[in-house]
């Protein structure tokens, strides 16, 4: 075999070898965004109800609670940053990243410190490749996310939000994930968490032509939301967070997908340029062997005079 | 036929049971309280406790309920809880094994929430 058809054979053996990788985790990615899909459904109801009681208490008594009301002049706002794990997911974690930079950028400009929390390696490594302070990170359960997870991820959050603001305390709560819309587009989000605004909840309510009831509180109003809004908090995370899952898979099956195709693009130019080679070798061999008969012919034909 | 209220026993990361039922007992922060159709709104902090619901067809569903609310307005009772298990999916043995393991470990919550279980599990 010639030099150069042995070359095209080793690449077409390594590319079609990447190209069966690439396929797997297609695959792979594509049966997990189903999974991930119905996680986001089933956690669904909870979070609807608890929107929905939280409106109720909001809305249906006067209490000032400090997770509804807006501080009069924001300090310092937290910014929750989901990204992946890991990559070969296209610019799934480089978007999410892009426009937590663009919710900094701007929480500064309005005049409030930011302090950064990260879930997923990637975020973390980018973060801490250019040594930006994080505030606290959590990586290795972006893929498939429990409500445990989601728990061990608001604790702190809540804790800054509740602290006092001289005390190192938030007066915001902003949350940035990738938004899951359909198997094709996936959009990264900024929402502010807390304080609630409850104009926004309201309206969305009154869309519903639902009137709210007037609610008895057991034991108390006060009482009802110091226990409803960490859970609001934690819901609202889990719930980012199985998005973000679906979206980093979705991502995944479409980076994987156009690899495969490139591969196989690939694999069809180099078996065209093997081809050729192998036709031009057998060319040669052929041209040799005649060329050598004739010589051999013309020798012999002077000889036998 | 029985005046009904509709029961939507949700956790956070799945639907556990739904279904009319004519009374449902919960233990709230400030004591057990009963809820039948008609009664008047209502939403209140859940302890851990189990869950009773007597269903409209007369049968009584158990659940073990860890934290959470109670909310019911219009006819509707809304259970929501980070943890809830039906007392048919509770295996007793392990609950009785996490009981010991907590005991041992001096651990309040787990002790809490695997005595919650075996509860559920007796009333059914």
């Amino acid at each position: 075999m010639g030099a150069q058809l042995r070359v095209y054979k080793r690449r077409i053996r390594s590319v079609t070898a990447t190209k069966k990788i690439t396929k797997a985790m297609e695959m792979i990615a594509a049966s997990r965004i189903v999974k991930a899909q119905r996680q986001v459904a089933a956690s669904t109801p909870y979070a609807s109800e608890l929107n929905r009681a939280v409106t109720a208490v909001a809305t249906g008594s006067n209490t000032k609670h400090p997770l509804t009301t807006e501080a009069e002049a924001p300090a310092r706002a937290a910014v929750l940053l989901i990204t992946s794990d890991r990559g070969l997911a296209g610019g799934y974690s480089s978007n999410a990243i892009k426009a937590a930079e663009k919710l900094t950028e701007r929480l500064r400009g309005e005049g409030k410190e930011v302090d950064t929390y990260i879930v997923g390696r990637k975020g973390v490594a980018y973060y801490g490749f250019r040594e930006r302070k994080v505030a606290d990170s959590w990586t290795g359960f972006t893929d498939s996310p429990t409500y445990a997870d989601a728990k061990r991820v608001a604790g702190p959050l809540i804790e800054a939000v509740t602290a006092e603001t001289a005390a190192g305390g938030v007066d915001e709560l902003h949350i940035v994930f990738t938004e899951f819309v359909s198997m094709m587009t996936q959009n990264p989000v900024d929402n502010r968490m807390l304080p609630l605004s409850l104009d926004k909840v309201q309206e969305e309510e009154s869309k519903k032509d639902e009137i709210l009831p007037l609610f008895d509180f057991e034991p108390s109003a006060e009482d009802v939301l110091d226990a409803l809004l960490p859970r609001y908090v934690e819901s609202r995370i889990y719930n980012a967070l199985l998005q973000a899952a679906a979206s980093e898979h979705a991502a995944r099956r479409r980076a994987m997908k156009a690899a495969t195709d490139n591969a196989g693009e690939l694999i069809k130019s180099l078996s065209r340029l093997a081809n050729a080679a192998r036709q031009a070798e057998i060319t040669q061999e052929i041209s040799e062997i005649v060329g050598g008969a004739s010589a051999l012919a013309d020798a012999n034909a002077g000889s036998d005079k | 036929m029985a005046a009904e209220l509709h029961v939507e026993l949700v956790a956070a990361d799945r639907n556990v049971w739904s279904g009319e039922a004519t009374l449902v007992v919960a233990r709230t922060t400030s004591g057990d309280i009963g809820v039948m159709p008609g009664h008047q709104p209502l939403l209140g902090v859940l302890e851990s406790g189990p869950v009773t619901i007597r269903t409209s067809e007369g049968g009584t569903v158990v659940a073990a309920v860890h934290g959470g609310f109670i909310s019911f307005a219009d006819n509707k009772l809304s259970l929501l809880a980070e943890i809830a298990e039906l007392a048919d999916e509770i295996d007793s043995a392990r609950a009785e094994r996490a009981l010991e393991r907590a005991k041992e470990a001096d651990d309040a919550a787990a002790e809490r929430r695997a005595d919650v279980r075996l509860r559920a599990v007796a009333g059914h």
